[in-house]
Order: C-alpha cells, then sequence, then structure tokens
C-alpha cells in the first residue's frame, strides 16, 4: 500500500516535470507552429548551467539565473536562427532546431566533456518530507512539485491576466491582425521562444539533481516529450497534462515492479512502455487524447 | 434536363462550436442543369460546398449524390463517385508546370492510380486528355509553365481545368470569376458553358451578371437558410430576394425591364 | 522546384556514372579510399531512399535508420546461416533480402506512422525508431545486445570465383547495387505513384479533391523507400561483418537527415552529393579532431539558414549565370568571401580546439597547428583566435555583401533579358 502511494507520488512529482517540459514546447508550437526540436537541449542547458552556478555560487541563485540565462540563449537563438529559417517554412524550421539539438550537445561535450556532472541536491533540501507507514518520501520530491505547479499557475495567471498574455493569445491565431494593431508580434515571438527556452532550463535546474546531469539527457528525456505531445494532442495543453502524468506515473511504476511478463521483467520493458502508448493511440485515435491543431 | 437528382441536401445542419452556419438546408438539384448559389456574405456559400465535398463534417443531416449518400465520406470518395469542386482561393500544385497541375487531375480517373511500374511519360491516354483540357482552358501554350508564375486569371482557368480533368458529372465551382476583369470574365463564362456541357454545374458566384446568363436554377441562401429556389425570373422578382440581397438597385433594374416594382 | 532532369541526354549522364563507379577505385588507390568509396556507395543508397520520403514525398522522418538497421539485422542473421551451410543464397543477392526485411517492416510500422502527416509524423518517425532500439537492446537473442551480431562475407561458397572477403570484392558489389538502386529510384520518380507523391507533397488537400488517398500514397511511398532502405543495410552489414544497436539508432537516422539535407532535398542528385561530402566529412575529418561533429553541426545549421537546397542548389543555380557567359563576374567578389570564411573557420577552429584541451582530463593542453604551438591555459592564444574570429566574421559581412549585390546584378539582367 505505502508503495503505491510513495511510487504514485514519484510518478506524479515526474510527471509535473514532464509537463513543465511539454507545456513550453506546446505553447511555442501553438504560437509560432514551429516544433522546437532542441527543447530538451534547453533542458539539458539549464542543468548544467545550475551545476556551474551553484558550484561557484549556491544552489539558490542558481535557481533564479540560470532560467534566466537559458532564456536569454533562446532569445538570442530565435533572432539570430530560427526569424531568418521561417521564410523557407515548417520543415526547415523543424530541421534549424534539429541542429541546433546536435550543436548544443556537442557544445556540451566542449564544455564539460562526456561524463556525468556531480550537480547534488542542494543539504537543506535532501532528506525525509515525510514518512508513509515506514516509507521516506524525500524533501527534494515535494520541492519539485512545488516549483513546478508554481511556474504553471505563474504562467497560466501571465497568459489570461496580464496585457502581454492577451497579446499572445491572440496572435497565437491571427498574427498578422495583433500587427496590424500596432503590437510589435516579431518581438512577442522573441520573448516566448525564450520564456519556453527559460521554462525548460528551469525543469533543468530542478530535474538534475534529482535525476542525472550528462551530455545524453537530453536526448533521454526528448523523445519522451514529443511522445507526450502527439498523444496529448499536438497544441493541446490540458492534453499534454494528462499524458504527462500518464507517462510520469507509467514510468515510475514500471521500472519499481518487480513483476515478469512472458519471460520478460516490466522493467527491462519500460522504457518502451511511451512509444507503445504512442502507436497505440494512433491505431485507435489518431488525433491525440485532446488534438486541436493539425501539425 | 430530367427528373432525376444528381445532388441533393436534406436537412443540412453545420455548427463550428455554437456558431451555426448552416441551419437547415434542404435543396435538390437536378441532373443536367446549370444551378447558381447566391447570397451575401457570411450566408455560408462555401461552407455548403465544403460539406457537399467532403472538406467538412456536417453536424447533422444527409447528402446524396445520384441517389447515393455520400454524407461524411472524404474528398477522395466523394470524388471517385463522379463529384469535382474548385476553389475560391487557388488551390492549384504551384511547383508544378500547367500540364502536370491538369495530368494530376486526369491520373485517378483514367484508371492509373498508385501504379508505380508504368512510366507515366508513356502513358498516351493520360498525356491526350490532359492536353484536351488545356486547350479548352486556353492554357495549351502555357504547357511547361510552373503554376506559381500563371497570371492570376491563367491560374482561375487552371483551378477549372484541374477540376474538370478528371470526367466528374457533377461540378462544384466556387465564385469562378472571383477578381476578374469584364474581359477575363466573360471568357471565363464562356468556359464555363463550353466545359459543363451535358454535366450538371453548380455554382457559387457574386457577379449577377454571370450568374443570370449562366443558371438555370437560382438558390439564394442567407443567414444558412435557402430564402428561395427559382429560376432566375422568379428569382429576380421575389420581394424577400430582393429584400434580403438584391436590394434597391435591382429595383429599378426590374421596373425599367418588365414594369414589376416591389 | 521540380524533378526535371537536365536534358543533356539521359545516356551520357548514366553511361558517365557507371563508368565512374568502375573507376574509382583506380582514380583514388589505397585501402583508406577504398573503405571511403564503399561507405559512400552504400550511404547513397541510403540517402537516395531517405529523399523518396523528405524530398518526394514531403515527409520529414527522424527514424529512417529503423529499416536500413532491420533488414542488417536480417541479412546478418541469413549470411551466418549461409556461412553454416543452411541456407545457399549467394552473396550478390543478399541485398535482395536487406531490402524484402525493409519493406516488410515498412508495412509494418509505415502503416502506423503515415496515419499523420507533416510535423506529427516526424514526431512519430522518432517514436518508432526509439522503440525499436530500445527493443534492440531488450532482446539480445535476436540482436545481440550492446555487442551485436557479427558475421563473416567469405564462409560461404564462393560465387563465380569470388569469395568477396577482399575489400575490392565488397566495393564493385556494392557499386553495382548502388548503381542499380539509383535506377530504380529514378525510374519510381517517373510513375504516376511518383508524380502523385509530389503532387502530395505540394499540395495534399488538392491531391485528395481529386480522387487520391493522400494516406495510401504516403503510405506507398514508405513501403517502397523502406525497400532500398533496406538493401543499404544489407550492404552494410556485408561491408562492416557486423550489426549492432548502432545500425537502428537516432544517430543513424540523424545522419541520413544530414546527407541528405547537405546535398540538397529538391533534386534527385542531391543525396549522392550529400552521401559523398558526409562519409569524407566524417572519415576525414574524425581522424583530425574530436570536435568533427561540432564542426557538422555547424554546417548543416549554416545550410538550413543559407542554404537550404542544399550543395546541389548552389551549384544548379550558377548554371544560367555561366550559361550567359557572366559568371567571370563572380569569380572576385567569390574568391574574397572564400578567403574570409576561411579567416573566421581559423579562428573558430582555434577556439574549439583550444577549449577541447582544456575540457578533457588528460589531454595536452598545447594546441600545435603548422609548426606554432598555443598553451590554451595562457591569455594570448585566446586573444589571437578571438581577434581572428572578428576580423573574419566582419570580412565575410562585406564580402557577402559585394557577393549579393554582383548577384543581384546579374540576376536583373538575366530576368530583363528573358522577358524580352
Amino acid at each position: 500500500m505505502e508503495f503505491f502511494l510513495v511510487q504514485t507520488l514519484n510518478g506524479i512529482s515526474y510527471g509535473l516535470l514532464l509537463f513543465m517540459l511539454s507545456s513550453g514546447l506546446t505553447l511555442v508550437f501553438s504560437l509560432m507552429g514551429v516544433l522546437n526540436f532542441a527543447h530538451a537541449s534547453f533542458y539539458m542547458l539549464g542543468a548544467y548551467l545550475a551545476f556551474q552556478i551553484s558550484s561557484k555560487i549556491g544552489f539558490w541563485p542558481a535557481l533564479v539565473a540560470a532560467p534566466v540565462l537559458v532564456g536569454a540563449i533562446g532569445m538570442l537563438v530565435e533572432r539570430w536562427g530560427l526569424r531568418q529559417v521561417h521564410k523557407h517554412g515548417h520543415v526547415a524550421e523543424l530541421l534549424f532546431t534539429f541542429g541546433l539539438a546536435y550543436l548544443i550537445e556537442e557544445a556540451v561535450h566542449l564544455v564539460w566533456g562526456r561524463s556525468a556532472v556531480d550537480y547534488r541536491v542542494p543539504a537543506e533540501l535532501d532528506g525525509p518530507l515525510f514518512q508513509i507507514m515506514g516509507s521516506q518520501y524525500p524533501i527534494y520530491r515535494g520541492f519539485m512539485m512545488l516549483v513546478s505547479v508554481a511556474m504553471l499557475v505563474t504562467i497560466w495567471l501571465a497568459l489570461t491576466r496580464t496585457r502581454i498574455g492577451l497579446v499572445i493569445q491572440a496572435a497565437l491565431s491571427h498574427p498578422q491582425t495583433v500587427e496590424a494593431l500596432g503590437h510589435n508580434v516579431p518581438r512577442v515571438f522573441m520573448l516566448v521562444f525564450g520564456g519556453g527556452a527559460a521554462l525548460a532550463g528551469l525543469a533543468g535546474v530542478i530535474g538534475g539533481n534529482a535525476f542525472v546531469t550528462e551530455p545524453g539527457m537530453a536526448a533521454a528525456v526528448g523523445p519522451i516529450i514529443f511522445v507526450i505531445v502527439v498523444v496529448g494532442g499536438m497544441g493541446s495543453l490540458a492534453g499534454a497534462f494528462i499524458a504527462s502524468l500518464l507517462i510520469g506515473c507509467m514510468q515510475t511504476f514500471a521500472v519499481s515492479l518487480d513483476w515478469s511478463l512472458g519471460g520478460i521483467k516490466v522493467a527491462q520493458v519500460a522504457p518502451v512502455l511511451p512509444y507503445l502508448l504512442m502507436v497505440l493511440l494512433l491505431i485507435f485515435r489518431p488525433k491525440g487524447l485532446m488534438g486541436t491543431r493539425e501539425g | 434536363m430530367t427528373n432525376r437528382n444528381a445532388v441533393e441536401l436534406q436537412e443540412l445542419h453545420k455548427s463550428f462550436g455554437t456558431t451555426r452556419i448552416i441551419q437547415g438546408v434542404s435543396l435538390a438539384i437536378r441532373e443536367g442543369e446549370r444551378h447558381a448559389i447566391i447570397g451575401p456574405n457570411g450566408a455560408g456559400k462555401s461552407t455548403l460546398f465544403n460539406l457537399i465535398s467532403g472538406r467538412y463534417e456536417v453536424s447533422s443531416g444527409h447528402i446524396l449524390l445520384h441517389g447515393e449518400p455520400i454524407t461524411n465520406l472524404r474528398p477522395f470518395e466523394i470524388n471517385r463517385k463522379g463529384l469535382s469542386r474548385s476553389f475560391q482561393v487557388t488551390n492549384i500544385f504551384h511547383n508544378m508546370s500547367v500540364y502536370e497541375n491538369v495530368r494530376c487531375g486526369v491520373l485517378w480517373s483514367a484508371g492509373y492510380r498508385y501504379s508505380f511500374w508504368q512510366r507515366i511519360g508513356g502513358l498516351q491516354d493520360v498525356r491526350r486528355r490532359a492536353e484536351e483540357i488545356m486547350e479548352r482552358i486556353g492554357l495549351a501554350r502555357r504547357r511547361d509553365t510552373l503554376a506559381g508564375t500563371l497570371t492570376y486569371a491563367e491560374q482561375r482557368a487552371l483551378e477549372i481545368g484541374i477540376t474538370i480533368a478528371g470526367g466528374a458529372s457533377v461540378v462544384l465551382l466556387d465564385e469562378p470569376t472571383a477578381g476578374m476583369s469584364r474581359t477575363e470574365t466573360a471568357q471565363v463564362v464562356e468556359l464555363v458553358r463550353t466545359v459543363t456541357e451535358g454535366r450538371t454545374l453548380v455554382m457559387v458566384e457574386h457577379d449577377m451578371g454571370v450568374v443570370f446568363n449562366l443558371a438555370d436554377r437560382i438558390s439564394v441562401l442567407v443567414y444558412g437558410e435557402v430564402l428561395a429556389t427559382g429560376t432566375p425570373e422568379e428569382i429576380r422578382s421575389n420581394p424577400a430576394v430582393q429584400e434580403a440581397y438584391l436590394g434597391g438597385l435591382h429595383k429599378d433594374e426590374a421596373a425599367h425591364a418588365d414594369g414589376s416594382h416591389a | 522546384m521540380t524533378y526535371q532532369p537536365i536534358n543533356l541526354g539521359r545516356w551520357i549522364i548514366w553511361g558517365s556514372a557507371a563508368l565512374l563507379f568502375a573507376a574509382a577505385p583506380h582514380m583514388f588507390p589505397g585501402g583508406f579510399a577504398l573503405t571511403m568509396l564503399t561507405q559512400m556507395g552504400t550511404l547513397i543508397i541510403f540517402a537516395l531512399s531517405y529523399n523518396m520520403l523528405l524530398g518526394q514525398g514531403g515527409m520529414l522522418s527522424f527514424g529512417h535508420a529503423v529499416y536500413s538497421g532491420l533488414g542488417a539485422y536480417v541479412t546478418v542473421h541469413v549470411l551466418n546461416l549461409v556461412g553454416k551451410g543452411v541456407l545457399q543464397i549467394p552473396i550478390p543477392l543478399l541485398p535482395l533480402v536487406g531490402g524484402a526485411a525493409g519493406l516488410v517492416f515498412g508495412v509494418l510500422f509505415g502503416y502506423v506512422t503515415t496515419k499523420r502527416a507533416g510535423t506529427t509524423f516526424a514526431l512519430i518517425s522518432l517514436g518508432i525508431g526509439e522503440m525499436v532500439f530500445a527493443c534492440v537492446l531488450m532482446y539480445p537473442g535476436f540482436f545481440g545486445g550492446e555487442a551485436g551480431i557479427s558475421t563473416n562475407r567469405s564462409a560461404g561458397q564462393s560465387f563465380l570465383g569470388l569469395t568477396f572477403g577482399p575489400a575490392i570484392q565488397v566495393y564493385y558489389l556494392v557499386a553495382l547495387w548502388c548503381f542499380l538502386a539509383m535506377a530504380a529510384m529514378f525510374a519510381l520518380t517517373q510513375t504516376p505513384l511518383g508524380r502523385m507523391a509530389n503532387a502530395v507533397r505540394d499540395n495534399p488537400e488538392r491531391a485528395e479533391f481529386v480522387g487520391y488517398n493522400t494516406q495510401h500514397i504516403r503510405f506507398m511511398q514508405l513501403v517502397l523507400s523502406s525497400f532500398f532502405a533496406g538493401i543499404s543495410g544489407a550492404l552494410s552489414c556485408i561491408n562492416f561483418e557486423i550489426v549492432s544497436a548502432e545500425n537502428v539508432s537516432a544517430i543513424r537516422s540523424g545522419g541520413v537527415l544530414l546527407a541528405t539535407f547537405i546535398g540538397g532535398v529538391p533534386f534527385f542528385f542531391g543525396p549522392i552529393i550529400g552521401a559523398v561530402v558526409f562519409v569524407f566529412f566524417i572519415v576525414a575529418l574524425s581522424g583530425f579532431t574530436k570536435a568533427w561533429l561540432l564542426y557538422l553541426g555547424m554546417f548543416f545549421v549554416l545550410m538550413v539558414i543559407y542554404a537550404p537546397g542544399g550543395i546541389a542548389s548552389l551549384i544548379l543555380m550558377q548554371f544560367p549565370v555561366i550559361r550567359a557567359g557572366r559568371w567571370r563576374e563572380l569569380a572576385l567578389p567569390y574568391a574574397l568571401a572564400a578567403l574570409a570564411a576561411l579567416l573566421t573557420l581559423a579562428g573558430l577552429i582555434g577556439i574549439v580546439e583550444m577549449v577541447y584541451r582544456l575540457s578533457e582530463q588528460g589531454a595536452s593542453t598545447v594546441l600545435n597547428v603548422l609548426g606554432m604551438s598555443f598553451d590554451a591555459r595562457s591569455a594570448p592564444p585566446w586573444f589571437v583566435f578571438a581577434a581572428v574570429l572578428v576580423a573574419g566574421l566582419a570580412a565575410l559581412r562585406w564580402t557577402s555583401r559585394r557577393v549579393s549585390e554582383r548577384w543581384g546584378e546579374i540576376q536583373l539582367a538575366l530576368q530583363a533579358k528573358a522577358a524580352a
């Protein structure tokens, strides 16, 4: 029983992290029509920058500084790269972000080497949060959930309650009209792309030390995020939320269960499960759970 | 004109979310007739075309083609049953030549389907048919020009050409003369007249001259409902239609023409 | 951008290609060159098959290695059975085995992946690729786990006196299949399916309205493409005598995408150029520097931004100018721009290589180039290379402006002449 509870909590915290990543991806896709292949790379950058900053100054400054830095990089990328490619169409944009993912990974190799770095949970957050019937639940997991929820609520408020949020929402479907009304839509795009990058960076700051920080982390979580976006329905935040929690719990349970199915341990099959889910969904419900916008 | 219906719409409804666009349209288009659908902007004319041709799904109601139900079938299924449509916003293959564009319209009906074992250059019947169509739409001398570089009027002609290339028995033309000068319009009217000889034509149009010139019968669509259906004379003298659509301008014309007045 | 072949006489082109294939090992002698040529031949088939999806069908796939890799796995098992005497299949026919396997998986996975188009299709292809990769590691019985399955290509009976042990024999086998595959894939572009695939790429909606099920077209295009991918996988298996998880990895899929794009997606022969350049890049460059993948990535990104039609488009763009006899006017601006690019490159490489020396544990921090040595721990080399880089960028900006000005002039003149 306690196992089930603890794993559910773990699954939810992992799912929330995944949602932090997939929501940023979905927002950028909904607004700009471009799927940022390098989104998971910004996640990785966030983790590495946080590692660097926290080993020099501390974790808490890193929590603020790293996402800001990643966001700035995102804005530069949009201004000097993506904007140039926009005129060549969606495929070219996707290829650009694909190449960018390569570049960021190689840059990380360049600066930090090829093995994992020792990015640790800070001492004040290390330890049990509470006990459920004998099993301990770590503080840091609770912290992760807290940060995820806080960030998502902030974004929701920013989009629906502020003026810039309304502009973004309008530009979502009618960018030319919004521009004709005098808003600087290219600047809005830059802010949104940078914001998405910052969100991914923040996920990296809090996820990098809970899991592992290594050059392969982008390639490990990237495909999962894309599966979430496809399963949830391209462009649907609600769908991404459901799919994130679903896959987060699925992965967590699969890895920790000790069952065997036809000679193969479920834990071994765990990596494949999200893709199997995607395939099944495609066969029976191609639009995704709550599909809105065609890719 | 026979009594069989080429296209029949039965209590058609279409809503986008809570917005109701088509609100109970029932219409019968007789085989071989030229039928025009007119109405103010936003009345739902293009939506009607999209419903009939399978681009949109109906919210409720039925569509019959030659008596056979085609409601909510996919566009290619409907096309294979003999209904073809053109688009208001030119929808051609910009990166292909005029000849290749028309050829795309010919391939399926010529029976070549998904063949990957036949050299397309050697298919004489396909070539003949495509060249015949290009002649009829007057683009034969522009055969190898990239469709994206044609003039607007040429592209509209190509649009019609692709639509009729497959030999469909029911042709839907969505504002074929939109944005054209008088001469261009006259040419398109003649083109439409000749290529729809022996076929059923349903046409959305704003140019009243074209409508009264070509149509055997006219339906007036206002706010998603059919206000009236009838011959041009009946429509012209229908008070409700004049009120809703033709307006004062036509009252004067009618007064001059045959002495009747609203 | 259409697939109009340049009408210089098809026989001349194909004949020359065949001659080139036959003569290449003599034009570039040596074992090292032979390995490169063989790899190029295999990648040409793979890249052409990839372009059946992207260039001709408008389908961007991030998981094409699935079909070549699974084709390779089936081939390696068949080859091992041939070696044991259980099966009697001559080595030259093995690529058909790989092709058949690729085809079967194309049908299997293609059914699912082509249910959606565009960006979604790309993501699904990525997911399927990851799934297959994960499965390969999960079933070591068939896939041999991390180490993979190895084989011996000369273990079975010889074919017409050829054992296919020597590398030169393998090269000619690859060359033959490459030529056949090129011809077949080109022929496919001239069929109803090939043309409608182009139509679906350009305007899938209109294709539906002229009676074609676009999903079915994309499915068939994918199945045919996976057949050729399987052939390339089989040749890779024969060449390297080992098949491992790397054959179905995202890295392989990414690699063929890069190669095809760099060569030029809108042109049939683009991937051929891309495959040659890519193999050269990897094999030659990786010997010189650890940062070769970084350089490749930069090259790719720059091409996406500035030359999305690939090297092929850059070459073809020059032809109208050459025919008009005005290319000489571009020679100097091009040369100056090239020098500026070299300068920029020098600065960039210097910095990148020094960063590598610093971050890599256990390596010397000294960069030796052209007889000079720079210690990455001291400050001066950084300033030097940074200055070179900045100077190069400024020069590049100025020279490229001159190039585009001159280019613009010439284009205007050509257009005026055409309209007259």
